[in-house]
């Protein structure tokens, strides 16, 4: 299979605004004849959905939550990039592109990242439009603060809160084209499988969470916004309902599933506390901007934290990377911290954990601003840990968050099966090897405001409305197979919970697929999560019936899928014999232990083609070429 | 409260097939309950417990896990999000409850909310008042350069305050009458505060208003329960500020 990643001509600087005039356009009067599917109601579904709608076509909204304002976008706290350069520090759309694409460690696509960088100066104006409230100065004007892997301050926000002010701006715009009967919203639903007919993506497969009644949804494209899989892990700083159902079925139906094997680990997350733990919550990394992160520099040091003196701490990343200190991108900050916790000098009572120290900043910038600015975060901290952070150092650890990998997408965001796209998470395209923060709600809001509205309709302009019917055979095929799926699962009747094999994948992932891989452990983890797999479908008990809500059924699907999906990521780094951003290989390091990469042998995307149950997944190849800036060994020093 | 000992617990749940089957209070214990779990964890322990004997595990809505998403819909101990001020139930640790203490789980009890099942309910009523008004009319791209719009910090850190709203609808559970006056208040301070919302500022609160009304929840009686419970602390202000927007748009529209 060629991918043609279908890059536009001209000079980067040129390229969308060569795309967006030669683009091809559907009549405003025939937009209304075509429907348009999109599941998932985050940031990048439900700007897409509005905005689709807005053009005038029809557009039926999934997502499974009970409404589409609770997406997991809406705990993203720290903020949003844009390069407005409003704080006149020498930022520019350039400098945007270049930070990105370095701190993706050169394993994303030139067009598509500075693709990104350019709208995000277009997201900040729409959601100000909507009446988002970004922090502003005193005179009225936006105010940025800096994020991990930039020298600048970009970043929009509001308070530790940003995620949730933007969703609830694309939430609202997608209620309004509900009222004005554009959007048909379908919350509590599921989606189970996609229909594809004559190669074309023309439908899903639903399941009604509420009565088990499994639905036939045809439409002229579908597109999926349904998020990352960073539940692989069983803990993460996901929602509990987050999963790669939606995307895992397309990659079954035929869609490539690329760079499996990026996974972010955020650095400064609560630590695990005991064996019931059911998530992971993160700090934002903000923090940072004023936290001071250190641990003991002697092993075994158990005094309190005050009780140890100035000189016997080490700001180990301020002592390492003296230019961006405690800035440094996450995947180097994850590293440094289980660098730190594996030679002893963890803290906390299970000893993974380091310090993140507001002392200095309450010093020199009092309480009520720091109160400001974190506020929520610290309160946040307190009712979890017990413990008051105004008070003493907050204890953090990394733990899975974002997953760069995701579906294979073209230019134009659709993937390998024609008419079917993946925007945001769910796609793999624009952050490499490793996300930088206050990115992803940036990349969700370009593809779904301003991307997909461009890029569809040069595919409907040439997929006139047949008005397919969902009695057609393609969709009884596919239904019967989801309502085998759904009676196999509650048939089993075994002894253990969907929760207990969920927690048994996760440790296996977390072992030998987590921050640091190597050959034998990898070989090992697709050893242990095929047997898994197995038991899992001997011995799995899910009670109840499909025709009810029934979480635990719901529960079971996503967690099969995640039982093959983990397979394919520990494929997918088990091929990459290389360091890369959130990809750590134990034997391909630097004398000082940072990433060492591959370009000669490993500057692709690596896009899985499935190929049956029973078969290895193809690998195919992508080759990334950087025409405008030169891949180098990434230093933050 | 707790010093660290693991405890023994007696539930009382609310269970209920469907929202036409009658519901009824169910005995449950849990043990050795860690006072750091979260009050969902603890219903996680409970629910693998029930699922090994056979039976059928406890319904409850629940995603973020970190008090933003406004799925928890619990109602303990007589109190929405259970005993603790600003805080979802999912932010509830057990270290907020003693060794052999009985606890009393409920669904959010209002008729703009019908139990979906135990203790899920449907707030679809919230979603068609944002749809009723609840948003700026713009469509996407065209929007001025952000810094065009002056706003002073003042008022954009009030309408924060109230746009930081989840929707959960404690509020409406708390209050004997189950007024949504909280949540429709929060929306409307948030937009009329901005420039951006200005302009339909009248439309919007009638609309939201009509659609509140037409959903079946009651009025306000000034209890201010709602903003004694609310987990994001959102003050009665905004509703003193959507009782002024209804006002004058009323006027305006005479």
């Amino acid at each position: 299979m060629e991918l043609n990643a279908k890059i536009p001509q001209g000079d980067l600087k040129d390229k969308w605004s060569y795309y967006k005039g030669n683009v091809k356009l559907v009549n405003p009067a025939n937009k209304r004849k075509y429907n348009l599917i999109v599941v998932g109601t985050g940031l990048a579904g439900a700007s897409a959905a509005a905005s689709l709608a807005e053009l005038g076509y029809n557009v039926k909204s999934f997502c499974f939550q009970d409404s589409p304002r609770r997406a997991h976008s809406i705990a993203a706290q720290g903020g949003i990039n844009a390069a407005k350069n409003y704080q006149n520090d020498g930022d520019s759309v350039w400098r945007l592109f270049y930070d990105t694409i370095k701190g993706g460690d050169y394993r994303a696509r030139e067009a598509n990242v500075h693709r990104l960088a350019e709208l995000s100066v277009n997201i900040i104006d729409q959601c100000v439009a909507q009446g988002v409230p970004f922090a502003r100065e005193y005179g009225g004007l936006l105010d940025n603060r800096s994020f991990g892997g930039a020298q600048v301050s970009r970043t929009f926000y509001a308070r530790g809160q940003t995620g949730q002010q933007l969703l609830l701006g694309a939430y609202s715009a997608l209620m309004r084209q509900v009222g004005l009967g554009k959007v048909k919203l379908f919350p509590r639903y599921e989606m189970l499988d996609l229909v594809v007919v004559d190669g074309r993506a023309r439908g899903i497969i639903t399941r009604n969470l509420i009565t088990g009644a499994v639905e036939r949804h045809a439409a002229d494209a579908v597109i999926l916004a349904t998020g990352g899989y960073g539940n692989l892990f069983y803990l993460s700083t996901n929602a509990k309902g987050s999963n790669v159902t939606a995307s895992w079925r397309s990659y079954k139906r035929g869609a490539l599933f690329a760079n499996p094997c990026f996974t972010q680990i955020h650095p400064t997350c609560i630590p695990v506390k005991g064996d019931y733990q059911s998530k992971l919550t993160l700090m934002s990394e903000s923090l940072r901007n004023d936290g001071r992160v250190w641990v003991p520099k002697r092993k075994g040091d158990t005094r309190k934290p005050m009780d140890i003196p100035e000189n016997e701490r080490d700001y180990y990343l301020e002592r390492k990377y003296p230019s961006f200190g405690n800035l440094v991108p996450r995947d180097v900050a994850s590293r440094n911290a289980k660098e730190v916790v594996d030679e002893g000098r963890g803290v906390g009572e299970s000893g993974f954990a380091v310090y993140l120290d507001f002392a200095d900043a309450i010093k020199r910038l009092g309480v009520d601003e720091i109160k400001m600015r974190y506020g929520n975060l610290f309160d946040m901290y307190y009712q979890i840990t017990d413990e008051d952070p105004y008070k003493v150092p907050m204890r953090i650890y990394p733990a899975v968050h974002y997953t760069m990998g995701g579906l294979w997408v073209d230019y134009e965001l659709m993937t390998t099966i024609p008419g079917l796209y993946a925007l945001g998470e769910c796609n793999f395209s624009d952050h490499g090897a490793n996300r930088l923060g206050a990115s992803a709600l940036m990349q969700g809001l370009a593809d779904g405001y301003f991307v997909i509205p461009y890029t569809i309709g040069n595919y409907l302009a040439d997929h006139r409305p047949d008005g397919l019917d969902i009695n057609a055979q393609e969709f009884e095929t596919v239904e019967k197979e989801v309502n085998d799926r759904v009676g196999k699962l509650l048939s089993v009747n075994g002894s253990r919970t969907v929760d207990d094999f969920h927690r048994n994948l996760g440790q296996i992932m977390w072992e030998y697929v987590g921050m640091s891989r190597n050959e034998g452990g990898l070989k090992k983890a697709i050893k242990l999560i095929s047997e898994l797999r197995d038991e899992f479908w001997k011995d799995v008990k899910v009670l109840g019936r499909n025709e009810e809500l029934n979480q635990s059924l719901e529960k079971a699907g996503r967690v099969a899928d995640f039982l093959e999906l983990g397979e394919l990521v520990a494929r997918g780094a088990l091929n990459r014999n290389e360091s890369c951003g959130g990809h750590f290989r134990a034997e391909y390091q630097t004398q000082e232990n940072e990433a060492l990469r591959d370009d000669e042998n490993y500057c692709y995307v690596a896009a899985w083609q499935f190929k049956g149950d029973d078969q290895l997944p193809e690998l195919h190849k992508e080759n990334l070429k950087f025409e405008f800036v030169t891949p180098s060994q990434r230093s933050y020093k | 409260m707790s010093n660290g000992k693991k405890m023994n617990l007696s539930l009382k749940i609310w269970r209920q097939a469907d929202k036409n089957s009658a519901g009824e209070f169910k005995d449950y214990t849990v043990n050795n309950v860690s006072p750091d779990m979260s009050f969902l964890e603890m219903l996680d322990v409970l629910n693998e417990e029930l699922i090994i004997k056979g039976e059928e595990p406890v319904a409850f809505d629940h995603d973020c896990r970190e008090g933003i998403c406004g799925s928890c819909s619990l109602y303990i101990n007589g109190r929405p999000h259970g005993p603790k001020r600003g805080v979802t139930a999912c932010q509830l640790h057990m270290r907020s409850f003693h060794d052999g203490q009985s606890i009393v789980i409920e669904p959010w009890r209002a008729n703009a909310f019908p139990v979906v099942k135990d203790l899920i309910v449907d707030r679809s009523a919230f979603d068609r008042i944002i749809t009723a008004g609840g948003f700026v009319s713009v469509n996407s791209g065209g929007a001025a350069d952000a810094n065009s719009i002056l706003i002073s910090k003042d008022d954009v850190e009030y309408a924060l305050d109230a746009s930081q709203c989840i929707g959960c609808g404690a509020c409406v559970a708390v209050c004997k009458n189950s007024s949504a006056s909280l949540f429709v208040g929060a929306k409307i301070a948030h937009l009329s505060r901005l420039p951006q919302g200005s302009p339909e500022r009248h439309k919007r609160a009638i609309n939201m208003i009509k659609q509140m009304d037409k959903e079946g929840f009651g009025s306000c009686t000034n209890t201010e329960a709602c903003a004694a419970e609310c987990p994001k602390e959102i003050s009665m202000d905004v509703i003193v500020t959507m009782r002024k927007e209804y006002m004058k748009a009323i006027k305006e529209m005479e």
